[in-house]
């Protein structure tokens, strides 16, 4: 039988409409007991989540919201990846902000022109994701030490190595900040004017992430990589049985793992800020557990995760003119999660037993008619 | 014995402890009747005290928070002279040889105010010096009034413990026997079985074609400790080898050492004519070996996938069920449409859960799927253990067959019916050694007995 785990992290599918319900009414929760957090406060509820609606409605900051989601979402599948196969990788926030520091700096050298220098960029922030995993991994093969430790302490390294080639190697000093070198105008990744009523536009990177998506779906439930990574996700004693090797499918599940990660800074380095700062984003690696957590490491339900969460979070400065304070978000976020958990569980619950009931009464029918025939 | 101490209910009948009969929903009912059970492998915290050990769970309080160590000391202080088991409370346990942790184990039952101590298998992880230990102090418990259920399939042991021998096959209660007038021979015909089954008369089809060749097959733990000794033998194409031999005497260790799933083994595994000794389990497979492992749930299925997805695992590489680097999902559902009617799989279609159907039905997807794509050799481990009559019969009917279509079996089972009536050849397996060659025509109780038990050794 699936263990909690399992179906905490999705190795264990939920069928039809009961997936959909779950999440529904965890949010519904979270709602609830936001209310009542805000009344206990001495703050309206209605007119909170009213002003947080009409803000997030608003077309700058529908794009804003498409444009950190599409972050988000990259680093979701990073994550999902892991944990179908019981692999937690902690580390993604480490693997991209390393991956996101060497091809600031490789691009800001300007080595190629134009979009050349892009597939450069790219390439670099892939390769180094992947070699950052694959360290995690091939500890976990050959000395057995458990990937949730190695990477939280990669992701530490990861801040030394990145302030350190920054500092010694890429960086330039520019009035009192200190940053990689621009990357040229020609090698930029061009937004998207998507959303009417707005100057700014949609990161090009949102194409980038849904072909992810797709990619992610069809190589877990398509290829033989994926069952066999499903495979062993859900058994690891029936994959050895069945001729998978597990050492194997740990290395590299770890390393698709940290090529997707090496993406997630991406939209930020070639299609916002063009350099590496200490501004840059960071923690994005850890938003991408909830939000994996939150849709079931599903394609689509995680897309819903991730525009949820970059909504609440770019919603919440409105908060301040109502004099309420912003951190009301992160105890919704965090209410949502927790119900989701909760309500996949009982869905779960349900539905095993919803099946073997079905499994029995189906059997049980065309016997009856056997025995009437004889 | 699980019912005895209240992890189980059972279904009728009554347990009566000094004359009144009493019921147990939990161990904590066992225990606070007077039965305490140490079990076979050590539930100890290694860096725990002795101490801690045994007083976990149920701590002396003092003042209502504090442990009351000194009290605790105390008593074991006491119980430990009074049975002469020499434990010291303030080591810890990692510190200690497994006959002090075994001996903590009895002390941990004692001190909860055990009367009746339930030992199962105690002897299984001890050297020879170490038994001796054991049965010394085992005798002093008797004599201080306790009494003792000593569990085991070693015949010498029982013999030299016990006050009384209960047999029991099956699940039901053979007989009840002094140890003063029974041989080991006898011993181990009563757990045999008095009428073993004969097999059906039937064509035999063993052919002259060797398809498994195992040469000197040896297979050792981590810690050195061998499991497999030496295993040697060849199964012919339409034959079916058999292997009896009482649970835990290495049949398990044989049988993933050829699938190859277990590192340390050393010697040749050949596989129609070719050394497979080094290859992969995949590999394996690829080439033909069908394998209905021991434990289904662990070994054969996802449980929580479809069946058509469990139709794949262990064929991922092969048509029906994938095309290169894609999983042929019209391919694979085709043909776990195909296993379910030609298998008799009850189950209402394949989209539903493999947990969802009962072990007879997951057993015979099993068979069905190791049965696909022509195998060569077919490794079947206790193939009928745990399904219904019905789906049992069908099971040897398939196996019946294939072997007349030309399939070496490798059979595995503790069910002596099962062995003695699909079986072309019989060998015994005892402490990982291959002790004996039976012809399954003439096979006798007392010879399978002996073998299995070893009780004809030295006789």
């Amino acid at each position: 039988m699936s263990t909690f785990l399992d179906r905490l992290l999705g190795r264990v599918k939920l069928g039809g409409w009961l997936a959909l319900v779950a999440p529904l009414l965890a949010v519904l929760f979270a709602v609830v007991i936001t209310s009542i957090v805000l009344l206990a406060t001495g703050k309206p509820p209605l007119e909170t989540f009213n002003a947080l609606a009409q803000y997030g409605a608003q077309p700058r900051t529908m794009a804003v919201i498409v444009n950190t989601g599409t972050e988000y979402y990259i680093s979701a599948l990073a994550v999902a990846i892991g944990f179908r196969m019981n692999l937690f990788n902690i580390g993604v926030d480490g693997q991209y902000r390393l991956a996101a520091v060497v091809a600031a700096g490789v691009g800001g050298a300007a080595l190629l022109p134009g979009v050349l220098n892009i597939i450069l960029i790219v390439v670099v922030a892939v390769v180094v994701g992947a070699l950052w995993a694959a360290i995690a991994g091939l500890l976990r093969v050959t000395r057995g030490v458990s990937e949730v430790i190695s990477t939280i302490m990669l992701n530490s390294i990861a801040t030394g190595i990145g302030s350190w080639l920054v500092t010694n190697y890429f960086g330039v000093l520019k009035g009192n900040e200190l940053a990689t070198k621009e990357i040229p105008q020609d090698s930029r990744v061009p937004g998207m004017a998507l959303i009417p009523g707005t100057q700014l536009q949609v990161t090009g990177f949102v194409v980038v992430a849904i072909i992810l998506g797709i990619a992610y779906y069809v190589l877990l439930n398509r290829t033989r990589f994926g069952f066999e990574l499903r495979a062993t996700g859900q058994s690891e004693s029936a994959a050895i049985a069945s001729g998978i090797s597990v050492k194997k499918m740990i290395v590299v599940t770890m390393v698709v793992s940290g090529v997707v990660a090496g993406l997630i800074g991406m939209p930020e380095l070639l299609g916002a800020s063009y350099k590496y700062s200490t501004n840059f984003p960071t923690g994005l690696g850890f938003t991408g557990i909830a939000i994996a957590l939150l849709g079931r490491n599903n394609a689509v339900g995680m897309a819903i995760g991730a525009l949820l969460w970059s909504f609440l979070d770019n919603s919440s400065d409105t908060l301040q003119l109502l004099d309420i304070s912003k951190e009301i978000v992160a105890i919704m976020q965090g209410v949502i999660v927790l119900s989701v958990i909760i309500a996949y569980e009982l869905v779960h619950r349900y539905r095993i037993v919803a099946e073997q009931r079905r499994v029995s009464r189906e059997l049980a029918t065309p016997q009856q008619a056997e025995g009437a025939a004889a | 014995m699980k019912i005895l101490y209240g992890m189980q209910r059972p279904d009728e009948g009554e347990i009566k402890v000094d004359g009144s009969p009493v019921t147990f929903h939990t161990p904590g009912d066992a225990i606070s009747h007077g039965i305490g059970m140490v079990h076979q492998h050590f539930m100890l915290a290694d860096n725990l005290t002795v101490l801690e050990n045994v007083i976990l769970g149920s701590e002396p309080r003092r003042g209502g928070v504090a442990v009351d160590f000194r009290a605790a000391r105390k008593k074991i202080k006491e119980i430990s002279d009074a049975y002469g088991l020499a434990i010291e409370p303030d080591l810890p346990v990692e510190e200690l040889g497994v006959g002090a942790r075994q001996r903590v184990e009895i002390l941990k039952v004692l001190y909860r105010g055990a009367r009746i101590l339930i030992l199962d298998e105690p002897t299984a992880v001890l050297v020879p010096q170490e038994v001796d230990e054991l049965f010394d102090n085992l005798r002093g418990l008797v004599r201080e009034g306790l009494t003792i259920l000593f569990i085991s399939h070693k015949l010498d042991e029982v013999l030299r413990v016990a006050d009384a021998i209960t047999v029991i096959r099956r699940g039901t209660t053979v007989a009840t026997v002094d140890p003063k007038d029974v041989t080991a021979r006898r011993l181990a015909e009563l757990m045999v079985g008095s009428e073993l089954p004969s097999p059906e008369t039937r064509e035999s089809t063993v052919t002259d074609v060797v398809a498994l060749a195992v040469r000197d097959l040896t297979v050792r733990t981590a810690a050195g400790r061998t499991i497999v000794d030496g295993a040697t033998f060849d199964i012919r194409k339409g034959e079916v080898l058999g292997i009896a031999g009482v649970e835990g005497n290495g049949q398990a260790e044989l049988v993933e050492a050829i699938m190859g799933m277990r590192a340390g083994s050393t010697g040749t595994i050949t596989l129609a004519g070719e050394d497979i000794s080094q290859w992969s389990t995949l590999k394996r497979r690829e080439a033909g070996i069908g394998y209905i492992p021991e434990d289904r749930h662990r070994h054969g299925l996802l449980l929580e996938s479809p069946l058509w997805e469990n139709r794949i695992l262990g064929h991922q590489t092969r048509r029906p069920n994938s095309k290169g680097v894609w999983v042929d999902r019209a391919g694979a559902r085709a043909d776990t449409r195909r296993i379910v009617d030609a298998y008799d799989v009850r189950t209402p279609g394949i989209e539903v859960d493999a947990a969802a159907l009962s072990g007879g039905n997951q057993q015979k997807l099993i068979v069905g799927r190791e049965m696909s794509g022509d195998p060569v050799l077919l490794i079947a481990s206790h193939p009928t253990r745990g399904v219904d009559v019905g789906a049992q019969a069908a099971i040897w009917d398939h196996l019946r067959t294939a072997r007349a279509a030309g399939l070496a079996v490798l059979l595995i089972s503790a069910d002596l019916d099962e062995l003695i009536g699909l079986s072309d050849s019989l060998k015994v397996i005892l402490r990982g050694r291959i002790v004996a060659d039976i012809d399954p025509t003439s096979v006798t109780p007392e010879r399978l007995g002996s073998a299995m038990t070893g009780a004809g050794e030295g006789a």
